[in-house]
Order: structure tokens, then sequence, then C-alpha cells
């Protein structure tokens, strides 16, 4: 009983200090994060961070875990942008130029309710056009041999 | 764009809003750019305890998730050998979030529009009572299934090849429904409206609205179905009722469906217009830009075929015969001829392919298979259908969406 009352209080003022930081953020958020660079090119410390990070924020061979986005100069704002309504998971699936990208982006804009980029825009098209850009299949691409699982198939012999 | 909302004095909701929009900035790590541009109704999903809108039960474990939000999902061509296509393992094509706590009591089905000679209303129980119910074998293929392939790459979710099924689908039929309501002369088309909401988080904001001409709306085939193969439909596709349209792109057969309009008009609802289904009306270059007005809509689903069995990587012994099996399709249309190749299209024998159980029901095809030496083979299937088009080996003209890629479907086998 007694424990239950300790944990109920210290998530009262768990909750509360979420709040208290939520509430300073809605003040000074905006002077908080010009002092800090988001969209520099995360930093070997950064990277070597994640090692204490939860497992699904780490990143491995390049790409955070959690997202499945190549972890690299602009992943805080694509991150940040592109996963407020859906996964990341439709980001990248798609390839496209630059252009192509910025095509996506109008049609979401005019569309499904995306708000104005202003300048992050050409941060997240850079980020993009960078790291999904199309690669040549040609009319018709091989089969993937790196997918092609070899089983034994059990028939009957003759 | 929404300026003169940000200037508006801060509500409640608002106020709740931007605080739970910090919070996600500091759970991200980043800021949610211009966040205060975003509509006054609008919290994007992120924010919200939608999370169990987006998990896959009654689904298959092994279903190929190619989005969790929204959840878009497709079956491995192998565990679409059944000849019906358990509701576990159909394929999941969702714009949207589901609806919640849904109540099969209340739930109404509303018929209205400019063509409508009345607007009427009727609960799952009135359908059930009042109309005469049909049972057709349907085979549903996304618009998009097999946009993977496309060069130079076409937008949205990489479809690979199993972003179709074949079910029976039970329900009352479209045309019943309408003419008990009043189907004025100058009707041109069908849309409907489903109870899914949009991710963006603005309520207002319809996710998918999409229809048929009003000649499809009146075929004995297309259902008003609350079905699937003897059960419930599965909530991800589209419980308690949905629309069924054999033959055309998946995206007709509008899901939650609870309200169906008569247009005077091609229906205009959201992925009607722009390039959503649709297709340059003349041929295009690869990559080409295609002017609005340039696009039309597709009806019909074009010829494609899957061999189910036996999983591509099957690595066999020379003096063993190889049986495969699948199925075919040809969307209004019948599946004639069925052929494989085990030479690259050099050579094609015939497979035997049996007659549909009713039209858009897909055809099962079976053929044994004999290498003449050991080595690396790929077996390509090619069907043809009533009109003598059959698929093409390499991909289908390219459009700026990515739909309609027929192409044979072929596995790779090694014989030792
Ligand atoms: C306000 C909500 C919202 C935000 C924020 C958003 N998107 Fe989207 N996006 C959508 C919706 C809705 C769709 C359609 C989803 C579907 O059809 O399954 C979509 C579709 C897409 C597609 C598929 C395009 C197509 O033609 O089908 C891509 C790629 C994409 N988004 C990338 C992004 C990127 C990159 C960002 C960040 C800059 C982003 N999205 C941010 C709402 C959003």
């Amino acid at each position: 009983m007694k424990n239950n009352i300790s944990l109920l209080l210290t998530s009262v003022y768990l909750v509360f200090g979420i709040c208290l930081l939520a509430f300073c953020y809605v003040l000074f958020g905006n002077v908080v994060s010009g002092w800090f660079d988001f969209s520099s090119v995360p930093s070997k410390t950064a990277i070597q961070r994640t090692k204490t990070t939860p497992k699904s924020e780490q990143v491995v061979d390049g790409i955070h875990l959690e997202t499945g986005l190549v972890y690299a100069e602009g992943f805080d704002i694509v991150r940040g942008t592109c996963t407020a309504c859906h996964s990341a998971k439709l980001v990248t699936q798609n390839r496209a130029s630059r252009e192509g990208w910025k095509q996506m982006l109008t049609w979401m804009q005019a569309t499904q309710g995306l708000w104005e980029l202003g300048e992050q825009e050409p941060i997240i098209l850079d980020y993009l056009a960078t790291h999904y850009a199309p690669e040549a299949i040609g009319r018709r691409a091989n089969i993937d041999m790196k997918e092609v699982e070899w089983y034994i198939l059990n028939l009957e012999e003759e | 764009m929404t300026k003169k909302k940000k200037q508006s004095a801060p509500t409640r909701r608002g106020f709740l809003k931007q605080s739970a929009l910090t919070a996600m900035s500091i759970a991200l790590g980043t800021k949610v750019v211009f966040a205060n541009y975003l509509p006054a109704d609008m919290l994007p999903i992120a924010l919200t305890d939608a999370t169990d809108f987006f998990d896959l039960k009654g689904k298959h474990p092994d279903l190929i998730v190619l989005n969790d939000r929204p959840i878009n999902a497709e079956t491995p061509p192998h565990l679409l050998d059944d000849a019906l296509t358990p509701n576990e393992l159909f394929f999941v094509r969702n714009n949207g979030i589901p609806p919640k706590n849904i109540d099969t009591k209340t739930w109404t089905l509303t018929i209205e529009g400019e063509s409508a000679r009345q607007s009427k209303s009727y609960t799952l129980a009135d359908l059930k009572a009042k109309f005469a119910s049909y049972s057709y074998d349907i085979t549903l293929e996304c618009g998009g299934n097999g946009r993977k392939e496309f060069n130079p790459p076409a937008k949205g979710n990489q479809w690979n090849l199993g972003a179709v099924g074949c079910a029976t689908w039970t329900g009352v039929r479209l045309k019943d429904v309408l003419q008990d309501v009043g189907i004025k002369s100058d009707a041109v088309y069908i849309g409907y409206y489903g109870k899914d909401t949009h991710l963006s988080g603005d309520a207002k904001k319809v996710v998918i609205s999409r229809g048929v001409p009003i000649e499809k709306a009146l075929e004995e085939e297309s259902l008003i179905a609350w079905e699937m193969n003897g059960q419930a439909i599965p909530m991800l596709n589209g419980y308690p009722l949905r629309l069924i349209f054999g033959g055309y792109p998946a995206s007709a057969s509008g899901k939650w469906l609870h309200k169906i309009v008569i247009r005077n008009k091609v229906h205009d609802g959201p992925k009607m217009t722009g390039q959503a289904y649709r297709v340059p009306c003349k041929p295009v270059a690869p990559g080409a830009k295609v002017a609005e007005k340039d696009m039309c809509i597709i009806e019909a689903m074009p010829v494609k075929s899957l061999i189910t069995f036996p999983k591509s990587g099957a690595t066999i012994k020379l003096n063993q015969t190889l049986p495969i099996r699948g199925h075919a399709w040809a969307g209004a249309k019948q599946v004639t001829e069925m052929h494989y190749s085990i030479d690259f299209g050099s050579t094609w024998q015939p497979c035997t392919i049996n007659a549909p159980k009713n039209r858009f029901a897909w055809q099962h095809f079976t053929a044994n298979v004999r290498f003449p030496e050991t080595g690396y083979y790929e077996v390509w299937a090619r069907a043809t259908d009533s009109d003598n088009i059959a698929q093409p080996m390499l991909l289908p003209g390219w459009n700026p969406k990515g739909y309609l890629n027929n192409a044979c479907h072929r596995i790779a086998v090694k014989v030792v």
C-alpha cells in the first residue's frame, strides 16, 4: 500500500516535471532550439552516444534502427517532419530525384495537410535526394539473387 | 496557406495541441517545423494514442509490411497458393486510420446524391432482411501492385507481387439497393465514403472517396458485402461493410462503407482526381511529365498471373519433375491460355487452366516441368486473355504513379 502511494507520488512528480519542461519549451522552444544546430552532420560523439541509448535509437551501418532512415545530415528534421502522419517506411520505400521529391512534398501540401516547410525544405530535399535517389534498373531487373532463399524441394523421384 | 489561422486567438484545444506538438518535438529531438501552420483541428497521428489502429491483428505474421502507419501489407506469392485467399492472408491497403469501436447495430449505410431520387439509410439488419444476398468469388488487386518494378521509380507504396487475393464475398447486390432508393436517368457514376480518418488528424478531411461508372455499379457481381469467406470481413479489410467491384483497381471497392452517392458526373472525391488511380490516356516515354488533363481513370485491370507453388528458390534433382501451380485473372475478361517458359521466353509450354467459378474469380493453373540439364533456371508464367492479349515479359507502359504492372511472374529454380 505504502509502496503504491510512493509510486503514485513519483509518477505525479514525473508528470509534473514533464509538463513543466513542455511548458518551458512552448515558451522558449524557439530560442532554445536555436542553440543547437540540428542540421549539422551527426558527430562521432553522437554516434557513440547511441551505445547507451535504447536499442531502437541505435544507428547500425548508417541506418537509424527505429525509423529505418539513413542517419546523416538532415536526419533530425526529416524524422521530425516526415513521421508525423505516416511512418518513415513510406519515405524509405520511395526513390526519386530532388525534383521528384519536391513534387511529392507539393502534392502532400496540396492534398494531405502537409504544412509549409520554410527554410527547412531545402535541407529535407537535399537529404532525400542524396539518400533516396533512383537507381537505373532498365526495363526489367534480374531476380534479386540476394533475396532468393535456396531450399531443397522434396519431390518424388521417378 | 493557413496564416490566418495562426493569428486567430489561442483556443484551449490549440494550446493542448501546441503542448503535444512540443512534447513530440522533445521526444523526437527536433521541432515540428512550422507546426503553427497546422489547421486548428489537426493533430498528426504520431501524437494520438492510435497505435492500436496500426496493428496487424487477425493477419498472418508472414505478410510483408510495406508501411505500418497506415498499414499496407502484401502477401508473399507462395502464401497465395490456396484456391481462395484466407482472410488472414489477404493483402491490406489502408489510406488512413480504420474506424474504432464499431457497433454493427447502429452502423448505417446512406444512399444519396444529385442523381438519387431520395436520401435513404439502411442498418445492416435492414440490408440483410430487405434484399436477397449473393456470394461470388472475386479477385481484388491493388492498382499499384507491381509498382516496385517501374523505372524511373513511381511514387507510393512499393508493392511487389502480392497486393492481390481472391475471396468469396457475400452481401447484397448494389443494384438492388440503388434501385430501392431510385436512380435518376442522368446518373453516370457512384462514389463511396468510408469511416476511416485522415492521417493528418484533420477530422474533416476525407481519406479516399472513389467510385465506378453507374453501369459497373449495376452489374450482378457488384456487391455491398459483409462477409468474406463465410466470416465477418477482417477489420483491416473493411469491417463491417464494404463494396466489391471485380476487375477494377481494388481502391474502387470502398471499405468501412457508410455512404454512397449517386452522381450526375464522374465522382470527384479524393483519389478520383489528379494522378491517383489514373494512367496517361496516350502512351508516354518513361519518366515523362504528364498533365492532369491527360490522365485517364483506370477501369479494367489487365491480364496477370502468379506462380504460387513452388516458392522461388526451389532446388530439385535432374531426374525430378517439378509441379508448378498458380492463379491467373484478367479484369472483366477470362484467361483463355496459360503458358510457362524455362528458357526466358524462347519457347513456351502450355499449362492446364480451369474455368473461373464465376466472372471476376481467378483461375487456377498447373503444369509439370522437366529440365534438360543441371543448372540455374527461371520458370516464367504467362497468361493470355479472351481478347488474345498476353502478359508482357518486360514492364508494360511506364506511368507516373506506377499502376498496372502485369509483367510475367518468374521464380528461380536450381537443378542439381
Ligand atoms: C500532414 C501529414 C503528412 C506529413 C507531415 C507528411 N506526409 Fe507524406 N503523406 C501523407 C499522406 C496522407 C500520404 C498518403 C498515404 C497513403 O496513401 O497511404 C502521404 C504519402 C507520402 C508518400 C507516398 C507518395 C505517393 O504518391 O503515394 C511519400 C513518399 C511521403 N508521403 C513522404 C513524406 C515525406 C518525405 C515527408 C516529410 C517531408 C512527409 N511525407 C510528411 C501525409 C503526410
